[in-house]
């Protein structure tokens, strides 16, 4: 029983420190990891799917007041976003990239590049809200609008808030997420053989962009071809 | 034979926090299993409250206003905490991982986060309870849930929200275990059917909760700002909601039913003593349920007005989705058939699941119709097919399992003889509860009333007699269960004689599940009849 309790001792040496005892090996670790995330991205699909479900049925009803409203977004500070977020998704695919290759400085420098991206991405929506405010246009008691479409412009604007509101809070939680990633990098706790957390915040973090490539042209881009031309 | 080890996953510690903290998901499905008896106490007790009330014709027991907030919080209280977690979160978690010949589930922190989340969402929707509780039916319809009500929809709104992420991560939790955590040699088709079914319900859970989540959001916006998206007089649509709401609602049957009907696989095989008819039919119906079962939500709206094409394409679809419950139902018989019949309790609860199934099922064809669907629609003919779905199937179903894997949980075994008595009071009192509700229905009753006229009182009161037997019925077995754990026979590692990886690790079983990673060579059911039964 002594050398059978050594023994086990000597094996658990030989694991790698981040290898969880309910799996055989970190391969299979990855894969299940993985595997995880992905599904965790389709429930997040569904999610947004319910509202995008309800712009679709009301932006039909209501064409009118859609372009009404989204002539009240800033084309501009949406498109710099746009290019803000596009431009995060290349900085956090290097940093994947540079802990894959076991560059740890890169890999910290990329994710740092990555949050602040994301930060300008949040102030500048901060702005954008601020101004909505400002004119009365949030949904709810002190809504204000001209016209006669006004109850159907504030089911637009109930339903932007809601859309890129929560798409705000899963930027936040990025955030967070590629902080704790950045200060794991840092303490070297990522290898060559071993980075699934680093891949699987990326993947979030490319949802998180992705999402809002469709809230773009959704929300501020309806019915302004007339502009363009 | 197994060499019995003196430390198993209940004694390896014992302090409160060692409960509380603790990953191992046979520790967690028990810790669930003490919330959704719970739950089911408590909204057993609304349910007593409304066959109290229709008792008599008159409204002498409660107003018409509180009759609304029993009904409420008893469909709520049953579709959320007992029916959604009773068989994957308690049994599933204990079993899944035993049966596939892991160590654990794949994301263990996870799944103790899992429960958490549940239980928070429980701690509201009592706390909304206990604020004089909530009035919208347990389908919160709009606009009367979103400005019409003045009970507390909010809180059992976000109540119902938070715990809607526990049955996301639940699903997927189980749905990577399924894929990456098999013990060498359990390739798909040699999995148990409670496998397929988990996996599944899981599929469900993954792609459903998510709707349901966002729609509650919404509808707590809705009811705090008044935003109009489902107030008809802003322009908004009521209809929406209830395709959003059923989009989930009515998979989520699905998710109360499959896992029992995995649960039934397993009991009858081992109690026939007969490996599955058409194995892989039944595996496939599994999966071919998930899926119809997200195509057929409309059949909810027949009578809202929806186009009626769409309608009869529902209608079709819903005719659709009987078809793989047939084939399960078919094939359990199929298994039955010269199988060498062993008369236990779990046996019991399984034929009665089957009976009471196939009553639920057929009087669901009547409501896929869409004329006589139009007749039917919020009678209690409703009321009374979904009751022998939900309770007559899945708690059935359920009852089953605890049954079948008590002994493996505990290590002890209960008293036979009262378990099949509390089989039998169960059908009894069920049939006798919910048949008259069908008649009820047919005649014209219709639901969510507290008064009606006199001369539907005999089967009222035959409904409630009833109800009474049922309840007899379900608090027995706590009884028995809660004696097995102090006086029961030891069980030993398997009591059953039945196949399966779980069988084969001691009861209770070690903390790692088996001693070493076991290796499969052979299909989920290689029963043999001539196999002696145990006494």
């Amino acid at each position: 029983m002594p050398n059978g309790a050594v023994a086990a001792h000597g094996e658990h040496q030989n694991h790698h420190p981040a290898l969880q005892h309910h799996f055989e090996d970190l391969e299979q670790q990855h894969e299940a990891s993985t595997l995880g995330m992905w599904l965790f991205l389709v429930t997040e699909v569904m999610f947004f799917g319910g509202l995008i479900l309800a712009y679709t049925l009301y932006r039909i009803w209501y064409p009118a007041a859609w372009a009404l409203g989204s002539e009240e977004l800033n084309i501009y500070l949406g498109g710099f976003n746009t290019v803000v977020l596009i431009g995060s998704s290349l900085t956090m695919a290097l940093a994947v990239r540079s802990a894959q290759t076991g560059a740890r400085r890169a890999t910290v420098g990329w994710l740092l590049f990555t949050m602040s991206l994301g930060l300008t991405f949040l102030v500048v929506k901060f702005f954008e809200y601020k101004e909505k405010f400002e004119l009365n246009h949030v949904p709810g008691p002190n809504f204000r609008f001209e016209g006669a479409e006004s109850p159907h412009v504030q089911i637009f604007f109930s339903l932007y808030f809601a859309l890129t509101g929560v798409h705000a809070l899963h930027m936040v939680i990025g955030f967070v997420l590629l902080s704790v990633i950045a200060t794991m990098a840092y303490r070297k706790r990522f290898s060559p053989e071993w980075y699934t957390p680093v891949e699987l915040a990326g993947l979030y973090w490319h949802f998180v962009d992705i999402v809002w490539i469709f809230l773009f042209p959704l929300l501020y881009l309806v019915d302004r071809s007339h502009r363009i031309v | 034979m197994v060499v019995e080890s003196p430390v198993n996953y209940l004694n390896v510690r014992h302090s409160v926090a060692s409960w509380l903290l603790t990953t191992d998901h046979k520790r967690i499905g028990l810790m669930y299993g003490i919330f959704v008896t719970i739950a089911f106490m408590v909204g057993g007790i609304f349910g007593t409250m409304i066959r109290l009330e229709l008792t008599t014709p008159q409204g002498d027991l409660m107003a018409a206003d509180t009759y609304n907030r029993m009904f409420t919080m008893h469909g709520v209280t049953m579709v959320f905490f007992v029916l959604i977690p009773a068989v994957p979160a308690i049994l599933g978690n204990f079993v899944m991982p035993l049966m596939i010949g892991a160590k654990d589930v794949a994301f263990p922190k996870l799944n103790l986060l899992s429960w958490y989340i549940f239980v928070t969402g429980f701690i509201f929707t009592l706390t909304a309870m206990i604020l004089g509780g909530v009035d919208t039916g347990w389908t919160f319809y709009t606009p009367y849930s979103s400005q019409g009500s003045e009970s507390n929809v909010l809180i059992t709104g976000i109540g119902v929200f938070i715990t809607g992420f526990s049955s996301i991560l639940t699903g997927l939790n189980f749905m990577v275990t399924i894929h990456r955590m098999r013990a060498p040699g359990m390739t798909w088709f040699r999995l148990p059917l409670f496998i397929w079914a988990l996996y599944s319900t899981s599929l469900v859970m993954v792609l459903g909760t998510p709707v349901i989540a966002i729609t509650l959001l919404m509808l707590v916006l809705e009811r705090g700002l008044h935003l109009g998206i489902f107030d008809p007089r802003l322009g908004g649509d009521p209809v929406l909601f209830q395709h959003l709401f059923w989009f989930y609602s009515h998979p989520a049957v699905y998710i109360m039913i499959l896992p029992p009907m995995g649960v039934i696989s397993e009991v009858i095989a081992c109690f026939s003593r007969k490996s599955v008819f058409g194995y892989s039919f039944v595996a496939f119906s599994s999966l071919a349920i998930a899926v119809f079962g997200f195509l057929v939500w409309a059949h909810h709206l027949f009578v809202a007005g929806i186009s009626p094409y769409s309608a009869l394409i529902f209608s079709f679809l819903s005719f659709a989705v009987s078809i793989p419950s047939a084939v399960k139902t078919f094939n359990w018989t199929a298994t039955l058939y010269k199988g060498a019949i062993w008369w236990k309790t779990p046996m019991m609860f399984a034929l009665g699941f089957l009976g009471l199934f196939v009553i639920g099922g057929l009087t669901g064809l009547f409501l896929a119709s869409l004329g006589l669907d139009i007749y039917l629609t919020d009678t209690y003919f409703v009321v009374a097919h979904f009751h022998y779905i939900m309770v007559g199937g899945a708690i059935m179903g359920y009852f089953a399992g605890l049954h079948y894997w008590w002994p493996k949980m505990t290590g002890r075994m209960y008293n036979d003889s009262l378990g099949k008595f509390a089989a039998l009071l169960i059908f009894v009192g069920f049939n006798l509860t919910f048949g008259p509700q069908f008649i009820l229905g047919y005649l014209g009753m219709p639901r969510r009333y507290h008064m009606y006229p006199p001369e539907f009182q005999v089967l009222n009161v035959l409904s409630s007699a009833g109800a009474s037997i049922l309840a007899v019925g379900y608090v027995l077995p706590a009884m028995y269960f809660l004696y097995s754990l102090k006086w029961g026979a030891k069980a030993g590692a398997n009591p059953w004689k039945a196949t399966g990886l779980e069988w084969t690790t001691q009861s209770p079983p070690l903390p790692e599940n088996f001693a070493e990673t076991p290796v499969v060579t052979e299909g989920a059911y290689a029963y043999s009849k001539r196999e002696m039964k145990v006494a």
